[in-house]
Order: structure tokens, then sequence, then C-alpha cells
């Protein structure tokens, strides 16, 4: 019955194991990819370099990886501001969606008149003010009446998509172009709203991303030198100490959870001032930016900084996917590679804190 | 007369650091209910967990009917006929009754024949006078019916041999009778029952024979028709012992009250009163030990004055200023020092690094951070003669806490709480589970402070430390404090009467 080996905790887990486990994990899911690429008859290395290629070397494929990447950088950094306080707010889809409409309503009314840069600005705060408005309904329930916050912050996401849904198909509102009659869509953001893209080294990087690092950065601040993050780090490793110090838990909950939901409503906002330029209701819910930011954050280990890496990663793998497809590579091969690093990727976390022990060695220990 | 039912020889049961058995000798008559007699940390529920094959035996031999058994794991012990029936419920709520009876029992047919198992569960509970419906969900009943659920689920596993682990803490006095109606009907039939308890009262009532443990090893075993509440005080808390006072250098007899309780009320964390009026005061420099057995409200009380609980009547005064109730950062700013019960899961942050933990009471001061960033290199410093001062073993002030031993522990806990300059400290088991020479280190910390004029409540069950260190004692039972004396005036006896719900004038 008993299984030959077994996890043990680690008690302590080495730094370098941080680096060499992400990257065995990768590793190993290349391998098995290429097993199940020599089934269906396809060289690997040629498709492993087509990947590369199209993903992250040539120029053009930066410029989109990073255009991909934007939107999982912010729902990355989202759902891992609260899960590292023990908040599991999956609630990044709905919050990206309300910041977007936010932004738009900024865009729309003072796009006209009002300088560029505060335009720009403005376009940002609103984006964050209503994600974080959106998100802290989750925080306080959760944190006054102990809801699960998986379920309310779930159930938000539907209602997010449902006001989408009703601001753009269903009704005549301030977002939608009354031109637009046979196929309803969002009224267009004046050209002088459109936020600006820099050439780096040849790429053109979006506002956005710039947006996405300096936060990531703001958050590492917080987590490694603040009171906040001192906080948090206390209430996630022991409630009962942060009860015993009177840290107030319940507002930090509803604090963090409003952070978190800005992040993602800045990234919403970047949809609409980036890329669309219109509160595009079926563009925002085609992708589920907020659902892959969880898989972003965990990859991530919670970290802002990795988070941006790992959208990168991500946002470059889903562009050389949709290179790949074609009459000689079926989309279900892509998702399945996909699939493989990211099944990897997930089951190696597991081995920076545990670690696999022989069963037959310490059932003699046991019995002695 | 009659037949032995257990009979534990020698059992020798280590764990790091402590030794939990220590040459154990225990035998079990049939039909007889056996009460196993001793102050927490005496080696109960050790011998518990290993007589229903929970923990093996490092030493010594376990026989059942006369033949020598060894068991592998609980469910092998109940197959040989013993069942626990545990302080803490192991019930599903949402099942009903029965449901929860025939569940994990290896006989239970795939399709399980609802009918069938309700008569038979309805029955079994008739007999043995337990009212409960087999058809009721769990979480609809009181504590006590769901007791008489865990006795039915061992019962209906054939158990011949019952254990009950503290089984009145939970119930009414009119449930406890219940219970031991119960328990009577069971040995009528030849069952055995054994029965953890440290209240003397309900021991002298319910049992046959008493074996009475302490520090691990057993004093006696007595029939409870020869012996006396008292006299099992005695063998409880152990009168030979002796122990020699600390010496203070400023005995603390001060007229200045820095701490204050009056009337306070409070609840646990099920919403059940635990603190009953609680009135005590601590002078400048005295230190006031509260004995009492675990779960008496000590916890409560502790917690109540740090601030992490709210009362629910009373006044609380740290030098005659009441204190924010229920606000932690208040008592701390009023000069309330806490070393909990649990050091490292409510007193520290385990995970978190020694030099954080140190940080945990002042990093909001403008000494360790400013505009909220915290000044990492001070909180380093600050750590680093925090090490140098309280001698605390550790590779560095990054190393997370939980890494340390329990004696170094401790001292980091203890270093946070003396840097705070309290004036009052209050202090629960501060040496449980320390090895001799950290209970030494604590213990002169303890004095230190009480001379240079900190009030300290020291809340503890261990006797010998309270007598050895406390100016003043005051006794816990049931949420009250039921004495207040000298402790130069007091005696083991006395206060193991005390602690076992005896009133003054009885003990006396």
């Amino acid at each position: 019955m008993k299984s030959p080996v077994r996890l043990e905790r680690r008690l302590e887990q080495p730094r370098w194991l941080n680096w060499a486990i992400p990257v065995i994990s990768l590793l190993g899911a290349l391998v098995v990819g290429a097993v199940v690429l020599l089934a269906t008859g396809k060289n690997p290395l040629d498709v492993y370099w087509r990947i590369l290629d199209r993903g992250f070397l040539s120029q053009r494929a930066i410029t989109g990886t990073l255009r991909t990447a934007t939107p999982l950088a912010f729902t990355g950094m989202c759902a891992a501001a609260a899960f590292r306080l023990g908040v599991i707010n999956i609630g990044g889809e709905g919050q990206l969606y309300v910041g977007a409409v936010g932004a738009a309503l900024v865009g729309l009314w003072i796009g006209g008149s009002a300088p560029v840069g505060i335009t720009i600005i403005v376009m940002v705060l609103a984006g964050m003010l209503f994600g974080a408005m959106y998100a802290s309904i989750v925080g306080i329930l959760r944190s006054q009446f102990n809801t699960n916050e998986i379920i309310t912050s779930l159930m938000m996401n539907y209602i997010a998509g449902i006001i989408l849904n009703y601001l753009i198909f269903n009704s005549r509102s301030y977002w939608r172009d009354p031109r637009s009659i046979g196929f309803p869509s969002g009224k267009p953001l004046e050209k002088r709203t459109h936020w600006p893209t820099y050439e780096i080294f040849g790429t053109s990087v979006s506002f956005g991303f710039l947006l996405a690092v300096a936060a990531a950065i703001v958050l590492w601040v917080i987590y490694k030198r603040s009171r906040l993050g001192f906080e948090i780090g206390i209430i996630a490793d022991s409630p009962r100490a942060a009860r015993y110090v009177g840290i107030r838990t319940k507002w930090t909950i509803v604090a963090v959870t409003a952070m978190s939901g800005a992040l993602a409503g800045i990234g919403g906002a970047s949809q609409v001032g980036d890329f669309a330029h219109y509160l595009d209701a079926k563009g925002l819910q085609l992708n589920n930016f907020g659902y892959t930011g969880i898989v972003v954050a965990a990859l991530a280990r919670l970290n802002p900084l990795g988070a941006i890496v790992v959208a990168v990663l991500l946002g470059g793998l889903t562009n050389a996917g949709y290179s790949l497809q074609g009459p000689d590579f079926p989309s279900g091969l892509v998702g399945t590679l996909q699939g493989l690093i990211l099944f990897t990727a997930v089951a190696g976390e597991i081995l920076t804190k545990y670690r696999l022990r022989s069963n037959r060695n310490t059932a003699k220990a046991v019995a002695a | 007369m009659a037949e032995s039912a257990v009979r534990m020889t020698g059992v020798v049961k280590r764990f790091p650091g402590v030794v939990a058995n220590d040459g154990v000798n225990f035998e079990v008559m049939k039909g007889e209910v056996h009460a196993l007699l001793g102050e927490n940390g005496a080696g109960k529920s050790t011998l518990s967990n290993i007589l229903t094959g929970l923990y093996r035996p490092d030493e010594g031999t376990i026989e059942l009917d006369g033949s020598t058994v060894s068991f592998g794991s609980p469910r092998s012990a109940l197959d040989a006929g013993i069942g626990m029936v545990h302080q803490h419920f192991r019930l599903v709520e949402p099942f009903t009754v029965a449901e929860n009876v025939i569940l994990g029992n290896p006989e239970t047919p795939f399709v399980i024949d609802t009918g069938s198992t309700v008569e038979r569960v309805a029955e079994l509970a008739k007999r043995y006078d337990m009212a409960v419906d087999p058809n009721a969900k769990i979480w609809q009943l009181s504590v006590g019916e769901q007791q008489r659920v865990e006795i039915l689920k061992v019962l209906y596993r054939g158990a011949r041999v019952l254990i009950l682990d503290e089984p009145t803490a939970v119930l009414t006095p009119i449930e406890a009778e219940a219970l031991f109606k119960t328990l009577r009907a069971m040995t009528a039939e030849g069952r055995t029952v054994i029965f953890i308890s440290h209240k003397l009262d309900e021991v002298m009532s319910v049992s046959d024979r008493i074996t009475v443990l302490r520090s691990g090893r057993t004093v006696g075993t007595v029939a409870t028709k020869d012996t006396s509440t008292r006299e099992l005080a005695g063998m409880m808390v152990g009168r030979s012992v002796e122990f020699s006072r600390a010496v203070r250098r400023n005995p603390g007899v001060s007229s200045d009250v820095v701490l204050s309780l009056t009337d306070v009320n409070c609840n646990d964390d099920r919403g059940r009163q635990a603190l009953h009026g609680v009135n005590v005061t601590v002078g400048r420099g005295e230190i006031v030990g509260v004995a009492g057995v675990a779960g008496n409200g000590q916890r409560e009380l502790a917690e109540v004055i740090a601030g992490m609980r709210s009362s629910t009547g009373g006044r609380i005064a740290i030098e005659d200023k009441p204190v924010l109730n229920g606000r932690a950062r208040a008592a701390i700013a009023g000069g309330v020092a806490h070393v909990p019960e649990d050091r490292l899961h409510t007193g520290l942050a385990a995970g978190h690094s020694v030099e954080d933990n140190m940080a945990l009471k002042n990093y909001r001061t403008p000494l360790l951070s400013r505009f909220g960033l915290l000044k990492r290199n001070i909180i380093t410093t600050q750590a680093d003669d925090l090490v140098m001062k309280y001698d605390v073993k550790t590779p560095d002030t990054g190393t997370p806490v939980r890494l340390l031993s329990g004696g170094n522990v401790q001292k980091v806990l203890l270093a946070r709480e003396f840097s705070t300059n309290p004036k009052v400290l209050v202090a629960a088991s501060p040496t449980r589970g320390l090895d001799v020479g950290a209970i030494e280190t604590v213990r002169e910390r303890l004095v230190e402070a009480a001379d240079n004029g900190v009030g300290i409540l020291l809340i503890s069950e261990d006797l010998e430390e309270i007598m050895s260190l406390a100016d003043r004692i005051v006794v816990m039972y049931e949420g009250r404090l039921v004495a207040d004396m000298p402790a130069t005036g007091a005696t083991r006896e006395q206060l193991g009467l005390l602690m076992g719900g005896a009133t003054l004038e009885a003990s006396r």
C-alpha cells in the first residue's frame, strides 16, 4: 500500500532552489513535449526554435510579446498582492473590466479638453479607483462577515462581464458609440488620449508596460521595506501573532484587497489607453486576463518583480502559439505544449517547500 | 477478585527533550471505573495515546486480558477492543448521529442500510441510558449529546475498554451526572472505563480505583473508598519535593498598584463566559502567582489584560489609568508586556526572522520607522543588541525563530518584552516545555524584572514555580479567583485542593 517515496517538508529552503526548480521544470516540460511532438511526426528542436524565435528573439516578436504581457503582469500582481495575505482574490478578471470602464469614462469625458498629460494620469487613477472599489466589496465582505472571498470574487467577475455587456450592447450608455447601429461598439476616444509608446532598443514599449514595471517596483518596496508590508507578512505568517501585537487585521484585509483590485484596474485602463482606445466589451472578455493572472502569480511565487518576468514569458509563449498554429500545426498541439510547461512549472513548485524521500530507508527507522 | 483488563508495565515514552512517561505501571481490572489523575503534563494523555495505539512506547509492555499486545495504529487498538473518547470531538457536523457512528467502521457495507443502522444505534443508546436521536444532525446537538455520539461510536465498534479524556470538561453538572450513570451501566456489563481527569471531586464520585501520575511516573494506585481528596491532592502535586524560594533583592511589598482588575468578565472563543468578576491587583515589583489547572480561564485572563480579548464588564487599569478595552496596541502603549502560553505562534511569528520578531512590538515607533517605511538597519542593530544581552543562541538575526530551540525562542520573546520597558508583565507558563537550564534563566529574568519594579502576573500550572517565585498567590477555578493569599503561608496540599475546586475553608 505504501508508496515508495513520500514528501517531506523542507526545514530550510535554500536560495538556489528559487531559480533551479523553475529551470528544471521547464526542461522537464520540453522533454515531455518532445515526446509528444515526435509522436505526431514533428521535429521538436525545430518547433522549439520557432517558439523561441517568434516569441522572444525577432524584433517584432518582442513588441507583440510585451503587448500581450502587459495585462497579465497587472492581473498577476493583483492576484499575488492578495494571495500574500492569504486572501484568495480571483476577481482580477472583473476588476480589470471595471478599471477599463473607469478609464474609458475619464477618457471620453475630459479627453477632448484637458491637457494630454493630465488626461492620461487621470485615466490611470480612474482605473485604479474603479478596480479598488470593486475589489473592496470582496474585502469588506471577507473581513466583516467572514464571507468566502473565492466565491464572492468569482461571482463578481460575472457581474462585471454583465455590466460591460450592458454598457455597450444593451443600453444607450455614455460609453456606447451612438453611430454604431448594426453592431454596437464603444465610443472611440480622442486621438490625444492614446497612451504613448516609447522606442527602446528598437522595440516599441507601451506606457502601460512601463507602468507595470513601476508598479512592481513600488510593490517590492512595500513588501520589503514598509510597515504595511511588515504587517501583511505577520498576518500571513501567524494571525494570532498579529492579534497579539494589535495589528488591525480587518482593515489590512480591506486595504490589500483594494490595492489588489487597483492593480487589475490599471491593467484594464491600459487596455483602453494603450490598445483599444474604446471600451471593448467583447475584447476584454475574450482573453481571460484575470484568470491567467492567477497562474502568473503562482509561477512568480507571489513576487511582483517575478510577475513581470512570468508575464513576459507567458506572453511570448502565447504569441508564438499564434504563429505556430496553421494547417500543419493544429491548435490543440499548441495548447498541449503550453499546458505542459505550465503544468510542470506548478508541479515543480512543491519541491521548493518539500523534498522527496525514499520510504525504504525510513521504514527501518520507524520500526527501530 | 476481578481479573485484569489492561496492564501496562514499565512504560517509557520519550519526546525530544522530554520524558513524558518514565516507567509507568498501570493496571485496570475488568468492570471497574478507573480514574487516571494528574496535573497537565503529568503524562496522562501520553499514556492513553500509547494504550490506543497512537504512540508506540519506547520501553515497557502492554497486556490486554493477560496477553501481550502491540498496537501499530488506533485502528488495531480498536479492533482489540480499546476505544477512546477524545476531549475534542471528531464528528462530521452535517452528518446524522447514525452516520457518524458507522463512519470509519470497516464492517460498514458499501451500500448502507440506513434503517437497520438507525435501529441498532437507537437500541445501543437506550441500553446505556443515553438520550440521543440517531437521526439528528450533529450540528443540532448540544455538546453533551455530541459526547454521547462519541461514546456510541466506540461502543458500536465493540470496545470493551473505554478511555474518556477529561469528559466532563465540556459538560454541565447535570450532563456530567448523566454521563456517570452511563459509565455505571457499562461497567455493570463488564466493560472497563478509564476516566482521565484532574478534578478531585468527580474522581471521588465516579471511580472505583484511582491511579495518580506525576511528572511521568506512577505515584500510586488507591481504592476510592480508602482515600480522600486531601490525600489525592497531595499525591497529585507532590508533598515531598523541596524547593527554594528565589532570592529577591527587593521583596515586592509595595503600596503602588501597577495593575488592577475590578469585577472583570469576559467570554471565551466560543462565547461562553470564561471570567466571572475577577478582582486582582499587582503592586510595583510584586510577583503575583495565578495557580490553577489549565482551562479555568487563565488564557482569557492573560488575553484580556493584554488587550487581545474584549472584556464584557469590569475595569482594567494600569497605574490607575483605565486601558482601552480589547485594544492590544493601547495595552502595549500603556506598558503591558505579555508572554503568552503559545510562544511560537502567538508571541512570535514563527516564520519570521529573529530581528523581525524583536521589532514586533516597536516597529511602529519613530525609532524604527518613518513615513511608513521601516529602518531595516536599526531593526538589525536592535536585534543584535538584544541577542547579545539576552544570550540568544542563533546563527544570525536573519534566522527564522521556528528554527531556534525552545529555550532560545523564549529568550527572544522575553528580550523583546523587557525591551519595551513595561510596567506590568503577564507571563503565562513561561517555563513550560523548557529544559532545566533555560528554566533557570527565565526565572532569573522574571525576578530581575520584579526587582526593577515591574509588576508580574505569573500564570502557571507548575506549583513549584509559583511557590518559589510569587509574593502572593491567587487560585483560579472555573473562571473565578477562589483564593488570594501570601505565598509564605500557602502549602501545596492547600493549593492542590483549591485548584481542584475545594473551598478555602475546606482546604484549611
